[in-house]
């Protein structure tokens, strides 16, 4: 049933809403500035130290896969092709805000000041690795899809409260925008008007389950319509777009509009982790060849390039300084006392033992000291 | 001194908590303005404010995530799950996140939340109001579990749990929201959790329940007392961890036991009290451990609750058979 008249055409209405998601993008493929606009304008210095980190990151990604292969690493999900969006995003924050990371979020909360040796003692399944510095505000990476959303509405509503002008920032991915908690931690936030800020990496699977599966919608940003809340679709691929609309979105959320939902349209040249996962069961080379071209690293060293900024040397002085620091970090790992029976009991709780616990860490002790 | 009943005692618990600690914030589905659907949390936004006091939207997955992320930013929230029936919309929240918190953290965060949530029959409430599912808690690490049977415990259990800087799990039994009042203090105290209570003395049997079945259990022992049974009832208060050393000591004194509860046999906790006594007081039973507890089927349409809910003569006839193997 269609009406001829306008007043009624619920399909015109999703056209219309669809319309309104583009995709923003600032920087070209041959990193070009094609949105004026948009462009940040950020220092050259701010310029240098964005793709030191990019380049640093995707280094940090080659030699995660190669040490999870030798055995010194153990869960890990590859970020290659993300840098835009990850770290560009954490690079629009301030050191008061708060990230809360979903698995493969690894690189942002390193920068936002997790000491990379406890990265890796995270992959590797050591406490330590979740232990938190007291002036680092991140928590650990979240393996339940969807639970850091509504947390962070929580962490927002708190900062709220407490009157900070910071906010709380998460990350899922394009499956994870299928789960209740993504909506819950949206509508959320929205009806409380809080300072986060919800990123959707849309890297166009789930494992091996194509976007397209999740949901019918034609971007993963206008699910924020649903919540009510400023929502964007940005070129994930590009770190000027990334930066620019999480850095929208922070302003506007520290001054009390509340929250956003961005998008970022990206790819991971990856598999999914590195437990076995095969892409190319799911995906074709003609697929990959294409999302390379669009490599944020590439389009970002043009851009900086054509300015005089970067230089091969530069890009190799990166390089050897991400290697260098990644295997000292490996080494603090490696030095990091095995793990006890009695350690895991210690961080049950933070009160007293209770009985149960307190017979056990008494059999346990027993047991390593023999 | 007033009297009060036991939810009036809730609400002058959270009263008192949210006088002391400007931390403290209650949360839920209507316990802002309507002051929640049983009126425990009434009057409180009044007093306290919209920022201490306040409703959330419906969703109970989201009010678990409001309350780790508050947790986050230092408050102490005490979030409300309007029924327990709806705490499998929020057991990730619970189980796989709250708890775990401090120890997936490597110990440098902490979550001090109390979730209080009504749960319990016999007051012929629809579908998934009434089940008993403390026993899903009580298998979680990093749970407290506490279960008040009465307006004094309820008041300084629940001041307890509040000040508890890891999760606890506060279950209310709907039936004994206004079932009798008692003198409940108006100055704040506190209850230890994981402490039972002696409420009846006894020499030949120890009754081991909580929530409601405590005090059929009593009216149990009244009549057993006519038979000259003399029965050691002992309400558990919280139900994880459970008070060992006043199980084992009362079981080492009687030599009999029996645990009660209101929840399926499958379910709940009594398995974990039989197994803690044959562990480590076996040598001085005189009999198996019984367990009273409801059949092993869904939570009863309301019309049945009065054939399928155990009660006093369950209890009793369950005793008779310790008393007399």
């Amino acid at each position: 049933m269609t009406s001829k008249n306008n007043i009624f055409d619920p399909v015109q209405n999703l056209k219309d809403i669809e319309a309104k998601f583009e995709m923003v993008q600032i920087l070209n493929e041959n990193g070009e500035i094609v949105n004026e606009g948009l462009d940040p304008k950020l220092s050259d210095e701010k310029l240098v130290e964005l793709m030191s980190r990019m380049v640093f990151t995707r280094i940090l990604d080659q030699r995660s896969i190669s040490l999870n292969r030798q055995g010194r690493l153990g869960f890990y999900a590859p970020t290659a092709g993300q840098e835009a969006s990850q770290i560009a995003s954490q690079y629009a924050l301030e050191k008061e805000d708060f990230i809360l990371p979903g698995y493969r979020d690894v690189p942002q909360i390193v920068w936002h000041g997790l000491p990379l040796y406890k990265a890796f003692l995270w992959s590797r399944g050591h406490f330590v690795g979740g232990q938190i510095p007291e002036d680092v505000n991140v928590i650990p990476p979240q393996i339940i899809i969807g639970a850091q959303y509504v947390q962070a509405a929580g962490v927002a509503l708190g900062m709220q409260k407490r009157g900070k002008k910071s906010v709380a920032v998460t990350y899922t991915g394009d499956g994870g925008s299928s789960q209740g908690d993504f909506y819950e931690g949206i509508n959320f936030a929205g009806a409380f008007k809080s300072p986060a800020i919800f990123i959707v990496q849309n890297n166009q699977f789930a494992i091996s389950t194509p976007r397209e599966v999740q949901t019918s919608a034609t971007t993963i940003a206008q699910k924020g319509v649903a919540a009510g809340i400023p929502s964007i679709q940005v070129d994930g691929m590009d770190p000027l777009a990334v930066y620019v609309a999480t850095r929208d979105a922070r302003d506007r959320a520290v001054a009390g509009d509340g929250p956003s939902l961005i998008e970022t349209v990206c790819y991971r040249y990856g598999p999914h982790t590195m437990a076995g996962d095969d892409p190319t069961r799911y995906r074709t080379s003609e697929t990959d060849n294409l999302w390379e071209k669009k490599d944020p690293v590439v389009r970002f060293r043009k851009y900086l390039e054509a300015k005089g900024l970067w230089t091969e040397e530069k890009e190799a002085e990166v390089i050897e300084n991400a290697k260098e620091e990644i295997k000292a970090a490996i080494k603090q790992a490696d030095g990091v006392a095995k793990q006890k029976v009695t350690d895991l009991i210690n961080l049950m709780h933070t009160d007293a033992l209770p009985y149960n616990l307190q017979e056990q860490l008494e059999i346990y002790t027993e047991k390593e000291s023999k | 001194m007033a009297q009060l009943t036991m939810i009036q005692a809730i609400t002058d618990a959270l009263k008192c908590e949210l006088k002391d600690d400007e931390n403290v914030l209650l949360f839920g589905e209507d316990i802002g303005a309507n002051g929640g659907v049983f009126r425990a949390t009434e009057g409180l936004q009044k007093e306290f404010g919209v920022d201490r006091v306040f409703d959330t939207p419906l969703a109970e997955s989201g009010i678990g995530g409001l309350a780790i992320g508050l947790a986050l930013q230092g408050y102490r929230p005490v979030p409300e799950i309007q029924f327990f029936g709806f705490v499998y919309e929020v057991m990730d929240s619970i189980s796989g996140q709250l708890a775990r918190m401090k120890y997936r953290s490597g110990g440098s965060l902490n979550a001090p939340v109390t979730i209080r949530s009504p749960f319990g029959g016999g007051v012929h409430t629809p579908e998934m109001h009434s089940d008993s599912l403390e026993g899903l808690m009580a298998a979680q690490p990093g749970l407290k579990v506490v279960i008040p049977s009465t307006p004094y415990d309820a008041k300084g259990l629940l001041i307890s749990s509040i000040r508890d800087n890891d999760p606890v799990i506060f279950l209310e039994h709907l039936k004994l929201y206004r079932s009798f009042r008692e003198e409940v203090p108006e100055e704040s105290y506190t209850i230890p959790l994981g402490k039972a209570a002696v409420r009846r003395e006894g020499k030949d049997l120890s009754i081991f329940a909580y929530g409601a079945m405590v005090h059929e259990a009593l009216k149990a022992a009244e009549t057993l007392e006519k038979e000259d049974f003399s029965v050691e009832v002992i309400d558990l208060r919280t139900v994880q961890p459970l008070d060992i050393e006043t199980i084992i000591a009362s079981v080492e004194k009687t030599n009999r036991a029996i645990v009660v509860q209101e929840a399926q046999k499958q379910a709940g906790i009594a398995a974990n009290v039989v197994s803690e006594i044959t562990e480590r007081a076996i040598l001085s039973l005189e009999a198996p451990v019984l367990r009273v507890t409801a059949p092993d089927t869904i939570y009863p349409y309301p019309q049945a609750e009065a054939v399928w809910l155990p009660n006093h003569k369950d209890i009793y006839a369950t005793a008779k058979k310790v008393l007399t193997f």
